[in-house]
């Protein structure tokens, strides 16, 4: 039956309170462990298509008559079109239409950064366009350029009517009666998400249907806002996206270049493309925001964390929201004096948009940062320390599971081998271990819904207008309800990416595309089997109690039925059977959340500040594990994305005109293949007993929570110094490495017998 | 326009298109070849490395005139042992860098069957993917004879 209840939503990190009609969702959880297809490794249902260039992206889209668009965007951090004349870009060969500011959402007479879309072109090339796009003539009127974070704080220009404040206990007595207190500020870089396909949409009318085809995380999201802004019925836009070439977050919403394609198809009467250069995407494409945090921590010579307090700003620039970046300071440790306040400051600067656990990935860095440098002062075992201020409820609330300690159990040989690693320093290069632990969300939650279809030669298709952003999602779903049916997994099949063929769909952000959609497929598999069982009593004359299926046959318990299920659903002719299902409800009252720990081995040459990560051993805990090698591939994933937010990936901007300096992939440094450590991958991999029919929660983002501190933390034990900035550039680097040595000659001069 | 003849995985072409045309242009709008993937479309991130003559180019920045020699695209490698090699691997997320990393790893694989691990890294350094799947990457082609 349906239920309409009213719930907290969360997706990224973000809560809205939301009206939500669920389904009851009765079946109960499969055993815990490998079963016969889920939990054990499988390659994925696409590898082929992908991996021989088959796979139709986005980007591969070539309709009949596609004009292909340019963008004119501002070049200066903020400005205003005080005249602009098309005709010049009209008059050139090849161009079909062009439009300016106020001619489709997105284009705007005030530009807030630079590269902030202005005008448009569609021309029968690509190049036509973008020489008529030069070919604007255009005036500006330049206004005052923000670009201090700390400057925008203090004037009030914040991107929510106030800053973030959230306190518990008395922390000002519990910093007073702390035995130790250690203070310091963090610095986190802006980090570009570089999908290697860049943003883009083509759009085509159809008498009054828009059909988007575009490279999105979220398709119905799409639907929405395309209707919305267009002011159409959301049955008359429909959403394509069979595969595409990363998101990493930046790939939520529908943006510029969706609307300039859908208002230049209508004025040409022709499809038109719409997609990023590389460049834009380093100018107007978002980013992960840069933020300062200041904090503090006190703890008693127990190690007992009595206050944490901290200050963090956000970077958010133009457009963005204001992440949680204090998530993990009010959250990770049992500490009942917690005050934060976060500031998103309203900048001159290219827009914020999700990437990866937004917020946690940079709080995580500052605040287990401190947690190490906290555990140095009081000269406890760092690994000691987390499990001495062990959080066992989420400020009262209950968690719906939490398996960290049994992580940092599993972690421990990993820990062990510091004092080898140690040992293998020499007088440049110095080695050392660090770790981080790992909090983020990642429950997922209604609705989602999903059907199976089961044909009359025992093969199943599951059917959802969901998208996969490549992390293996059709792979998942089909080891889901391969295992619900009883079939083999090469006789499921999944459709997805299109909005016209199949149900809603959640996002595929927030680590929820598994947690989301994983029990609606398991559900609409049940409900598939269910009739198969019912037809099959029928014809044999038997219980349904008694009947299953097993790995494509239909089964009596007592073993004296045997058929294959094409047998069954033979008798159904051409016809099919027809599950539905539905994402059941989050347990109530319970914190759903992901845990895990990284310990980090790098290597250090003191002499000119390289770093490098030699091993990273991952733990987490994320309930049950669907399909191991899709899963370890996840972990590294995130792991060697976090290794570049650490180590080299800077977006740069010129500290006069806002401009970015870093527009190419030469300047802003990704890892390649060699610069990819030796990573170990373990699980917990318990099923969430209260999260769904599944247990399973989403693993996107988790791995690239700790890495940062992990590796600044096994800095510090190499080498004594304390890094307070990411990138940890040589600079840097060198920086921390004079601060050590300054502070250990004080301590000495201090230590020694005072001079007469 | 000026005409341009080209091989392409054992097919001759002749089209024409303007000077100055990329050879990733061709390859995809011309020749509809789009396996041949452009992410940056400057020289930096391998996505659209094809084969002259056996040795890895980057079409992206190669003038479509100026190539002389046969072109292999992945369209031409789909048979490779390479490909289920890297499926079997999971060394591939959205796919979007992988034809190029088939491609780079072709030719690595025909000129030195067994490589270590240093020599794919080495060798593969300039195809970058942004999921990061290079532990796999590493694995599929140490792997790739079965």
């Amino acid at each position: 039956m349906a239920r309409l209840i009213r719930t907290e939503k969360e997706v990224e990190g973000r809560f809205e309170e939301v009206w939500i009609v669920v389904e009851e969702d009765p079946l109960e959880q499969w055993p815990a462990g490998p079963l016969a297809v889920v939990g054990r490794d499988a390659p994925r249902k696409d590898g082929h298509e992908r991996v021989r260039g088959e796979a139709r992206y986005t980007a591969d889209i070539k309709l009949p008559g596609m004009l292909h668009a340019a963008v004119l965007r501002s070049p200066h951090a903020h400005a205003r079109v005080r005249r602009i004349d098309l005709a010049p870009a009209l008059a050139l060969p090849g161009v079909r239409a062009a439009i300016g500011p106020g001619e489709a959402p997105g284009l705007a007479e005030e530009a807030g950064f630079s590269g902030a879309a202005v005008a448009a072109v569609a021309a029968d090339t690509f190049r036509q366009a973008r020489a008529a796009v030069e070919a604007i003539e255009i005036e500006w009127e330049e206004l005052e350029v923000v670009l201090d974070p700390d400057d925008a704080v203090r004037r009030g220009l914040l991107t929510d009517e106030e800053p973030r404040r959230r306190e518990r206990g008395d922390v000002d007595r519990a910093f007073a009666g702390a035995d130790v207190v250690v203070e310091a500020t963090y610095r986190t870089q802006t980090v570009l998400h570089n999908s290697l396909e860049t943003h883009q949409a083509t759009c085509e009318w159809q008498g009054d249907t828009l059909h988007v085809y575009i490279s999105t995380q979220y398709i119905w999201g799409i639907r929405h806002a395309v209707a919305d802004a267009l002011g159409l019925p959301e049955d008359k836009v429909r959403v394509v996206c069979e595969y595409m070439g990363g998101g990493f977050g930046s790939k939520n919403s529908p943006d510029e270049y969706t609307f300039v394609a859908a208002e230049l198809a209508k004025r040409t009467g022709r499809p038109v493309r719409c997609a990023l250069t590389r460049r834009e995407e380093h100018t107007s494409a978002g980013n992960r925001n840069a933020t300062i945090q200041r904090l503090r921590a006190g703890a008693t010579s127990d190690g007992t964390i009595v206050a944490l307090e901290g200050e963090f700003t956000n970077s958010v620039g133009w457009t963005g929201w204001n992440a949680s970046t204090e998530g993990p300071m009010q959250m990770l440790y049992d500490c009942e004096n917690v005050r934060t306040v976060t500031y998103g400051a309203k900048l001159n600067t290219p827009p914020m948009k999700a990437f990866r656990a937004p917020g946690f990935v940079e709080g995580t860095f500052g605040l287990e940062c401190l947690v190490d440098e906290l555990a140095a002062r009081l000269d406890i075992d760092p690994l000691e320390l987390r499990r001495r201020n062990y959080a066992s409820s989420n400020e009262g609330t209950p968690f719906s599971s939490k398996n960290l300690e049994e992580c940092y159990r599993m972690a421990e040989p990993h820990w062990e081998r510091r004092h080898e690693v140690r040992g293998r320093s020499d007088a440049v290069w110095k080695r050392g271990v660090g770790m981080a632990s790992q909090i983020w969300y990642g429950g997922g939650g209604p609705p989602s819904y999903a059907w199976v279809r089961l044909g009359s030669d025992g093969r199943a298709t599951v059917i959802t207008a969901m998208q996969d952003i490549g992390t293996g999602t059709r792979t998942a779903m089909a080891q889901i309800a391969a295992e619900e049916l009883g079939l083999p997994l090469e006789h499921v099949e999944v459709v997805l990416g299109d909005s016209a063929r199949g149900p809603y769909a959640s996002i595929s952000a927030g680590s929820s595309t598994l947690p989301s959609m994983g029990p609606a497929v398991r559900a609409a598999a049940a409900d598939t089997k269910r009739q198969v069982i019912e037809i099959a009593a029928q014809r044999y004359d038997l219980e349904e109690r008694v009947l299953d299926i097993r790995d494509g046959t239909v089964v009596s318990t007592d073993g004296n039925l045997s058929v294959p299920l094409e047998e069954v659903v033979g008798l159904l002719d051409e016809a099919q059977i027809l599950g539905k299902g539905a994402r059941g409800p989050n347990p109530t009252g319970m914190s759903v959340l992901t845990f895990g720990v990284h310990v980090v081995e790098v290597a250090v040459d003191v002499e000119t500040g390289e770093v490098v990560v030699e091993r990273v051993a991952a733990v987490h805990d994320v309930g049950r594990i669907v399909n191991p090698l899709g899963a370890s591939s996840q972990v590294e994933g995130g792991i060697i994305q976090g290794i570049g937010h650490t180590l080299s990936e800077e977006r740069l901007l010129d500290p006069e005109t806002g401009r970015v300096l870093t527009t190419s992939l030469d300047a802003y440094r990704m890892p390649t293949i060699a610069d990819v450590p030796e990573i170990v991958c373990e699980f917990v991999d318990r099923p969430d007993e209260h999260l769904t029919n599944l247990g399973s929660k989403g693993l996107g983002e988790p791995p690239i929570v700790p890495i940062a501190a992990a590796i600044a933390n096994a800095i510090r034990d190499a080498t004594g110094a304390d890094v307070h900035e990411l990138p940890i550039s040589r600079e840097e680097m060198l920086r921390a490495l004079r601060e050590a040595d300054e502070r250990a000659r004080e301590k000495e001069k201090r230590g020694a017998p005072a001079a007469v | 326009m000026s005409e341009l003849r080209l091989t392409v995985n054992g097919g001759e072409h002749v089209l024409d298109a303007p000077v100055g045309t990329s050879l990733a242009h061709v390859l995809r709008e011309e020749l509809g070849l789009t396996g041949t993937k452009i992410a940056c479309n400057e020289g930096h991130c391998g996505a659209c490395t094809v084969q002259v003559d056996g040795v890895p180019r980057l079409s992206c920045i190669t003038l479509a005139h100026t190539v002389e020699g046969e072109v292999t695209t992945i369209e031409g490698l789909r048979e490779h042992p390479l490909v289920e090699a890297f499926v079997r691997a999971d060394a591939v997320q959205c796919g979007y860098c992988t034809p190029g990393q088939v491609v780079s790893a072709a030719a690595l694989v025909a000129a030195n069957p067994d490589p270590t691990p240093e020599e794919i890294r080495h060798a593969m350094a300039g195809n970058i993917c942004r999921c990061g799947t290079y532990p796999k990457i590493e694995e599929a082609i140490l792997s790739w004879q079965g």
